[in-house]
């Protein structure tokens, strides 16, 4: 069964969701960000909620008009719902390989697996560079230019560098 | 009527009102603690500095908001107005939180005190029978650890430095120790919240595990040891002061020039 909303499937919804961006990291997708929870299409409507990577972040407003924007330009008339939910908690391990093939692409080290960890000590250290790849590298702050950043220092090739937090 | 299995879902009266008064202390704390933190920015004597304080005021108002978020939907209110529109007196902050900005050790000794008593309050929120609670309890509870990693570096490094550092350090906890409780007091409606398993650990037991915590990191530093009593809920949360007053005129001061403004 195909479920749809003027006519527009599941995937032609998750494809505009995918071309959504993170404004704080332009080449982000918000689906590759894993910030999309879960999505309900019915007859004439379109629930999707927004899973925020910190409750402070200032970009979730945006990221929530920019859906609805997108949505209704897809789907006019239908009755849209973007929410914001906590369920299930968002965590760096939502990110997907693409999204961190895209963050290393960018310059920023993408945050090393939490799973079960709840103490993120460890994955902030040796951080290894996304410029030259040396592990050679040290924790300056862990806090960054945005809420989601920490930044670190290259012994090897001496630039400085953003991560992505492990939360 | 109550158990710690019923869900809160706003059909028992006495349950709500103490569910908004608890979410009005949480969201008071985190906003007055986010705005005390933001008087850093600038100032701060390391830029590094600059930057995790700011960071760490933005966190703080980003929990506060969600907070206040809640208790609007409890009560059919409006954020910002919870957070801005009201008097001085009616803040529910913990008292721990009233004192004036004072220098750096100030900083990190309020800091180091407020995180630690809130990692306890999150992990026992995170079972409370109001799910929208939990969840937010659950999802703040992952940024806590950027902070207490952050304040506990810090309360370690002037601890241990020799001459001027130390002796600042020892000057703020003289004056912060006698309220360092007053963040996991017991609420006036600590009977309420309990039994309906809002709160699903009693404020005794939660002072209990943060003194569990807290004690042996000012013994392993030898620091002064904390008091061990427990504050009156008429006095924990009430009477802010002047510096409270300051800190209101400063943080409200935007909202004041038009409460109608549109952002």
């Amino acid at each position: 069964m195909v479920s749809s909303a003027a006519g527009r499937t599941e995937a032609d919804i998750r494809g505009a969701l995918a071309a959504v961006t993170d404004p704080e990291l332009p080449f982000l997708s918000i689906v590759d960000l894993g910030i999309v929870g879960e999505l309900e299409v019915g007859p004439g409507r379109i629930r999707v909620e927004l899973l925020p990577t910190f409750v402070g972040c200032p970009a979730l407003e945006l990221i929530r008009s920019t859906v609805a924007e997108r949505l209704l330009a897809l789907a006019p008339g239908a009755d849209i719902r973007v929410e914001i939910s906590f369920t299930p908690p968002w965590t760096s391990d939502r990110i997907s390989a693409e999204g961190r093939r895209q963050l290393r692409l960018h310059g920023f080290a993408p945050p090393e697996r939490l799973g079960q960890a709840t103490a993120p000590m460890a994955l902030l250290r040796r951080v290894p560079c996304p410029h030259c790849g040396s592990r050679r590298t040290e924790l300056e702050n862990i806090f960054g230019s945005t809420l989601c950043r920490a930044i670190h220092h290259c012994s090897s090739c001496h630039q400085p560098f953003e991560q992505f937090k492990p939360i | 009527m109550t158990g710690p299995e019923r869900s809160t879902d706003g059909t028992d009266p006495a349950a709500a009102a103490a569910l908004a008064e608890l979410l009005l202390a949480l969201a008071d704390d985190d906003l007055v603690i986010g705005f005390s933190d933001s008087e850093w920015t600038g100032i701060a004597p390391l830029l590094e500095e600059d930057v995790a304080m700011s960071s760490l005021a933005q966190d703080e108002i980003g929990h506060a908001r969600a907070l206040y978020e809640l208790l609007a939907a409890l009560t059919n209110d409006d954020a910002d107005h919870l957070a801005y529109d009201r008097e001085p007196e009616a803040y529910r902050h913990a008292r721990l939180l009233d004192h004036a900005r004072g220098d750096w050790a100030m900083a990190i000794a309020r800091r180091y005190l407020y995180d630690s008593a809130k990692s306890v309050r999150l992990e026992a929120l995170c079972d409370s029978s109001h799910r929208p609670l939990a969840e937010l309890a659950a999802k703040i509870r992952r940024e806590e650890v950027y902070h207490l990693l952050h304040v506990e570096t810090w309360l370690e490094r002037l601890a241990r430095a020799p001459g001027e550092a130390r002796s600042r350090l020892l000057a703020a906890l003289e004056v912060l120790d006698p309220d360092a409780g007053s963040v996991l007091a017991p609420l006036e409606v600590e009977r309420v919240l309990f039994d309906s398993g809002i709160l699903p650990i009693s404020s005794l037991s939660l002072l209990h595990a943060w003194h569990a915590r807290v004690d042996p990191t000012f013994a392993r530093l030898d620091l002064p040891p904390l008091p061990a009593t427990v504050l009156d809920p008429a006095r924990a949360r009430h009477d802010h002061g002047e510096a409270f007053r300051w800190l209101w005129g400063e943080f409200t001061s935007v909202r004041r020039l038009d409460p109608a403004a549109t952002w």
